[in-house]
């Protein structure tokens, strides 16, 4: 470990915000020195509430992420701001814009915000926004909010970083709602309609409660299902929605079409069933317009419920868990793979497969079969 | 990994002018920088503090309306009394000749005019960019 890695981590530990902005650079590069501050922050983390907030380009992500930094200060909470831009796939650069919507929260020394370029990774983050993220905690932030890029169908990376994922939508995207009910749709656990005094937004948000309804029981929040077997049926109130869009006939909700089962599979290992003693989290909808400051509160009240429910049902320690495994996986993947390479690079063996893959006399599952058995000791 | 290099291009006090900024802050992107953009009316205490968050290596402030013989050395100042000692800091704009030496006084590495070549403003940052 590098005498500049243990100098700057000490300036970290007393709280110096510039030796913070110094190591999540470090951490971005992916250099030895990064890592040294991973290594040393990691024990210190874990305490953070990290919140999710993804959503279609030009939804008010940024906007919003302002107003709920402000509503998580007035709870008392420091908070750290992590956003996502997209690099160019041509020059390498970026435009990072979203500190410009986050002028009211960014003079308050509670607040640190960090602007991230994805780099050409795709999930909706970059590579890096878990480290960034661990450095926030360690460094003493007790909510962490993560702005992805605008978001289309397959950014749903952000569900593996945040505890609490929240999607934001606004009135009016008619057919694309339906576009992107396989995509981000699935990984809320809380969902905001945003820009809600435009025209529409009661359908929009009717449109949501509905599809949340097909795979979820209960009521919006938290819900306790009792022991003795009462519960379990789908709730009045969701058969209410249906019947008033008149969408769907209470009959259609009980049948079990293929996809329907398996996105109530999904729901029930995040959010939980309403088997009897139970509980169980059905995502809330709630309207804001961010501009003005509305619905903000109640968003962050709804964000802080889901954190109970994390809490209290085990669900937080197997997030834990979680993260953990996916973080390994990653690295060792990385790692192993590195290793291969080097080895039958430096034995000539890489060269001599690859020229053998391109001119068609193996193929490529066997040639990998071949190094990973020369190089890896696999089936030795 | 290669560093990438990060650039904030800022607009300080009641200049509402950001056509040059936003010219300037995408030549930058073109050329691989990652560019922070924090928008008009910025006072020099927000400035300074989006340049130590976003550890940038290059603060560009764009300038039409005046006040940069002020808020600029203010900025410098500021950010100097937290210790920050490896940023280039470049001004541009509508700035009088008879005012850049005391820009270049005040810590500013160089002044661009009306009419800089954006390719000069690229060259010149990358080859002095201070090392870290």
């Amino acid at each position: 470990m590098t005498v500049d890695a243990i100098d700057l981590f000490q300036r970290f530990q007393q709280g110096d915000r510039r030796a913070l902005a110094r190591a999540i650079t470090w951490v971005e590069s992916g250099s030895a020195e990064g890592n040294a501050m991973i290594r040393m922050a990691f024990p210190l983390t874990g305490k953070a509430h990290v919140i999710g907030i993804t959503g279609p380009p030009g939804a008010g992500k940024s906007t919003l992420v302002d107003r709920l930094a402000s509503a998580f200060r007035r709870r008392g909470k420091s908070v750290g701001i992590v956003a996502v831009d997209p690099t160019s796939p041509f020059s390498g650069g970026a435009i990072l814009g979203d500190r410009i919507r986050m002028q009211r929260t960014l003079s308050d020394p509670g607040v640190f915000m960090r602007s991230l370029a994805s780099r050409g990774h795709l999930g909706g983050i970059s590579m890096a926004t878990g480290d960034v993220v661990t450095l926030l905690d360690a460094f003493g932030f007790e909510v962490i909010l993560v702005e992805t890029v605008g978001a289309g169908q397959s950014e749903v990376e952000i569900m593996e970083l945040a505890h609490t994922t929240c999607v934001v939508l606004i009135p009016g995207m008619g057919d694309d709602i339906q576009a992107i009910k396989a995509g981000i749709l699935e990984i809320g656990d809380v969902f905001a309609c945003n820009k809600a005094d435009r025209e529409g937004a009661d359908r929009t948000v009717t449109e949501i409660e509905m599809m949340l309804d097909l795979g979820h029981m209960g009521e919006p929040g938290i819900n306790r299902w009792p022991a003795d077997g009462a519960g379990g049926q789908p709730n009045a109130g969701a058969l209410a929605r249906l019947d008033r869009t008149g969408h769907h006939s209470a009959d259609e909700v009980g049948g079990s079409s293929s996809w329907l089962t398996q996105a109530a599979r999904h729901a029930a290992l995040r959010h939980g069933t309403a088997n009897p003693g139970d509980q169980s989290w059905r995502p809330p909808v709630v309207k804001t317009i961010a501009k003005d400051d509305q619905g903000v509160d109640s968003l962050a009240d709804r964000m802080v419920e889901h954190l109970t429910f994390l809490t209290t049902t085990g669900r937080w320690d197997q997030l834990k868990q979680r993260d953990a495994a996916a973080k390994l996986r990653e690295l060792l993947g990385g790692r192993a793979a590195r290793m291969v390479l080097e080895r039958a690079r430096q034995a000539g063996d890489l060269d001599r497969l690859t020229q053998a893959v391109a001119g068609r006399e193996i193929d490529p599952y066997s040639a990998a079969d071949e190094l990973l058995k020369t190089h890896f000791g696999v089936g030795r | 990994m290669e560093r990438k290099l990060r650039v904030l291009v800022a607009k300080l006090g009641l200049d509402a002018h950001d056509r040059g900024a936003k010219v300037v802050a995408r030549a930058y992107r073109d050329a691989g920088f990652e560019v922070i953009y924090t928008g008009i009316y910025q006072r020099p205490e927000a400035v300074a503090e989006a340049a130590i968050q976003e550890d940038v290596d290059v603060v560009a402030v764009s300038s039409l309306a005046g006040a940069h013989a002020v808020l600029i050395p203010q900025l410098i100042q500021l950010l100097k009394e937290q210790g920050v000692d490896d940023v280039l800091f470049l001004a541009g704009g509508v700035i009088p000749e008879d005012e850049v030496p005391q820009l270049l006084e005040a810590g500013v590495a160089r002044v661009f005019g009306p009419g800089a070549d954006l390719e000069e403003i690229i060259e010149y940052t990358k080859a002095n960019v201070k090392r870290r």
